[in-house]
């Protein structure tokens, strides 16, 4: 056996190379059923960077359908509350050009809520059926209210009111929730800026006077 | 009394030495500013939730008085700071760099400044923990120091993990603030006693006080008052070299224990525990003098100030008035700075009030303290690394947070950046370090709420669907428990059908046997019938042939019923036997 191997480079060369392809082959096989993931982990990643408004905007009812139509190749610039840094995000996820955002009106950056005017509210419950995060709270023939903290802004729910006393507002700058803005920038005049500390400048000049 | 220890060594990294400027303010005695008019309380000076308010507007209230409540654990209460009427409970600019409104209280003076009996534990020494937190609470303390945490919070914290040391932080590094320096040199009792009082509450090893070295008259009056205190052989006096920000309580805490705070952890995980000098007498006044968190120490300086100095200053009073009172030339100040230069801000407006958290207002002559140049581009000199005091690397900070790399900053450390402002002091390029520091930690804080908000609509959205499905599921199985119902009464009244169908084949069955039967016996009666007219016919044939006056007719007439009658028989036979056999 041995000579003829040693003899045959050929027939050893084939026989070394089906051995490992047999041996490699079991090996992909065990570990795919081992290792092997319950849905696209792709989807996952993609609905992670969606705003999860759940508006449907993109067409797809909520965020994870559109999120499994882009992994199965949709547009990536159809999400309109998401803007331009989802787009932005996605693109880099998944190495696509960043196309302008795809929707039919421009979209204002500010976060909106919905609010019910609770006196003309009739309490026919259409409201509650269209928001797609359970927000709104009522019951038949008693007045609706929107829980703010879980409105998501997503405006589906002006749509269906017959009295049409749902508004759609921004929300008030709170204390709590204020940031420092952006410094101006290079070469920006100097006014502009806020931090004293910053400001300091002309003290270090006098100790090195 | 333990020896004074003098550090000089067991630096922590960088560190700058602005122009101290405290002699424009630490001069004068403590003085006592006049009783406000009127007074603005937020209910939010602290960091933390919103206090409740229990009064209402027309209320009289006396000095001391609670005015809101806090029971939430990151909260704290709110006191009357003078004795009058609650005009109003209405949003109000607080003293913020944003210029936004809080809810506060509006009290009105009556002049009296009526104290509000509060009874305090003077006999502090016996009370219990449990005594002790919830009067803490009740007092509305705060961290005075500038981070208002409230400090019950901070005690519970470190009541349930145990500590091994407690700092007093008296180090004040900031330039121009004196007020820990006045408070020292005017009450060190109040100061021990509130040491006293958290050695009593959190029983730690040893208690270290660090103080720079640029305050001797504050060092000698604590150590002429700590002979007799309770302290006296525990708290050990740490003098440090005046060096910004040795204030900073990480950088004060590996001053004085060589000990690092683990990046993003509390000094709690490290056992040890900080605490300002002004929190510890304010913390004094509470317990001992049953005297809540109504005042504070606030430092007026600036050039622009004729009388600059330290003030005793009831919260809510107008910033705008104190300043008058501090001698406010109008046509010299441009701004008012809210601490101190390195890490203050600029008031928007001074129709705000004197929050618990303002230690310092800073009013700097156009000289004193100008406008810097515009930012230039970074030259990369590397001088922000090198005065870095947490030993991160500002510039790699900065390009990161000018292009919104959001993550990179997060790697490379941005929440451990203190804010002290070092990197923009020395920075040759005037570039606002700092300001690029907080617009990113906002952004980033902003975006993590944004990830969490978004996730719990995702958890809605997905609850919501769930629950649809689950209820067409049901709607479902109802359905098709109702058709299989519907399909089981059908079946069984087939069955019935079937049952009744399979009974009337058998019982024709029968009715043909009792037919057959009947048919059977009246075959075998005509049988029988036949039979007997044939043996009468035969009869009355023999008879015929044996009798002399028989007519030839007669006896062929009876020889054809004779004939007709065994017709009949074998007729009846044969039917009877097809009968039977059928």
């Amino acid at each position: 056996m041995l000579e003829l191997l040693v003899n045959n480079p050929v027939v050893s060369a084939l026989l070394a190379l089906s051995g490992l392809a047999l041996v490699i082959g079991l090996l992909l096989g065990f570990a795919q059923v081992k290792f092997h993931i319950e849905g696209d982990p792709l989807v996952e990643k993609i609905d992670q960077l969606l705003p999860q408004t759940q508006c449907g905007q993109c067409g797809h009812p909520g965020c994870r359908p559109y999120a499994e139509a882009i992994a199965a190749g949709e547009a990536i610039n159809k999400c309109p509350p998401g803007g331009e840094t989802t787009i932005q995000a996605l693109a880099d996820l998944l190495g696509r050009e960043p196309l302008p955002l795809d929707a039919e009106e421009g979209v204002s950056s500010d976060k909106k809520v919905a609010y019910i005017r609770e006196d003309e509210c009739i309490g026919c419950t259409k409201c509650i059926q269209a928001c797609p995060v359970d927000a709104i709270i009522g019951a038949p023939k008693v007045m609706h209210t929107v829980i703010i903290d879980e409105c998501t802004g997503c405006d589906l729910c002006v749509e269906p009111c017959p009295v049409d006393c749902i508004d759609m507002l921004t929300l008030p700058s709170e204390l709590q929730s204020w940031h420092w803005p952006a410094p101006p920038g290079p070469l920006a005049s100097p006014q502009a800026r806020l931090i004293t500390s910053d400001q300091a400048g002309s003290a270090k000049q006098e100790t090195q006077a | 009394m333990k020896e004074l220890l003098i550090l000089e060594k067991n630096h922590f990294h960088g560190g700058i030495h602005p122009p101290e400027c405290k002699d424009l303010s630490n001069q004068q005695p403590l003085q006592i500013a006049t009783l406000p008019e009127e007074v603005v309380l937020p209910l939010g000076q602290h960091h933390g939730n919103l206090a409740k308010p229990l009064v209402k507007p027309g209320d009289s209230v006396k000095t001391g008085q609670l005015l809101a409540s806090n029971e939430q654990a990151n909260g704290a209460c709110v006191h009357a700071s003078i004795s009058g009427e609650v005009v109003a409970i209405e949003s109000r600019p607080v003293p913020h760099v944003s210029g936004l409104s809080l809810p506060a209280i509006i009290l009105r003076s009556d002049g009296k400044d009526e104290p509000y009996p509060h009874p305090g534990l003077p006999c502090w020494q016996e009370a219990s923990v449990e005594e002790l937190l919830p009067l803490i609470q009740t007092s509305g303390l705060v961290g005075l120091g500038g981070a208002v945490f409230p400090t019950h919070t901070k005690l519970a914290g470190a009541l349930s993990k145990g500590i091994d040391t407690l700092i007093i932080n008296a180090a004040e590094c900031e330039p121009y603030i004196t007020a820990d320096d006045l408070l020292m040199r005017s009450r060190p009792q109040a100061l021990l006693e509130g040491i006293g009082i958290l050695n009593k509450l959190l029983k730690p090893r040893q208690l270290l006080l660090g103080i720079e070295d640029n305050k001797p008259e504050a060092l000698q009056a604590l150590q002429q008052a700590l002979p007799g205190s309770t302290v006296e052989n525990e708290l050990q006096l740490c003098v440090l070299p005046t060096r910004y920000p040795s204030g900073g309580e990480k950088q004060l805490i590996q001053l004085l224990t060589g000990k690092e705070v683990p990046s993003g952890g509390l000094p709690l995980d490290i056992g040890i525990l900080c605490h300002n000098v002004g929190t510890l007498a304010a913390l004094a006044d509470a317990v001992v003098r049953g005297r809540p968190l109504i005042e504070r120490i606030v430092t007026l300086t600036g050039k622009a100030l004729r009388h600059p100095g330290n003030y005793r200053v009831r919260i809510g009073t107008s910033v705008e008035k104190l300043l008058r009172q501090a001698g406010l030339e109008t046509e010299q100040s441009r701004r008012v700075i809210v601490g101190g230069p390195m890490m203050g801000f600029t008031l928007p407006s001074t129709q705000v009030p004197v929050s618990k958290a303002i230690n310092c207002l800073l009013l700097p002559t156009a000289d004193e303290l100008p406008l810097p140049g515009p930012e230039q581009p970074c030259i990369r000199c590397g001088r922000c690394e090198e005065v870095c005091p947490a030993q991160l690397l500002p510039q790699q900070l900065y390009f990161y947070a000018a292009h919104q790399a959001w993550n990179q900053a997060e790697e490379q450390q941005l929440f451990d950046c203190i804010e002290c402002g070092a990197c923009a002091w020395v920075c040759p390029s005037e570039i606002p370090l700092v300001q690029y520091y907080r617009y990113a930690k906002g952004q980033i804080q902003q975006l993590n709420a944004d990830a969490e908000k978004a996730e719990q609509a995702r958890l809605r959205f997905e609850a919501r669907k769930e629950r649809f499905e689950q209820e067409a599921k049901e709607k479902e199985a109802k359905r098709k428990a109702r058709a299989e119902a519907a399909a089981k009464v059908a079946a069984a009244k087939k069955n019935q059908q079937q049952e009744t169908a399979e009974k009337t084949p058998a019982s024709s069955a029968a009715t043909q046997d009792a037919a057959t039967a009947k048919k059977l016996k009246q075959l075998k009666v005509a049988k029988a019938a036949a039979t007997v007219a044939i043996k009468k016919a035969e009869k009355s044939l023999g008879n015929l042939q044996t009798s002399a006056d028989a007519t030839p007719e007669q006896i062929s007439e009876q020889q054809q019923r004779l004939a007709a009658a065994k017709e009949q028989l074998a007729k009846t036979e044969a039917k009877l036997a097809a009968a039977e056999e059928g």
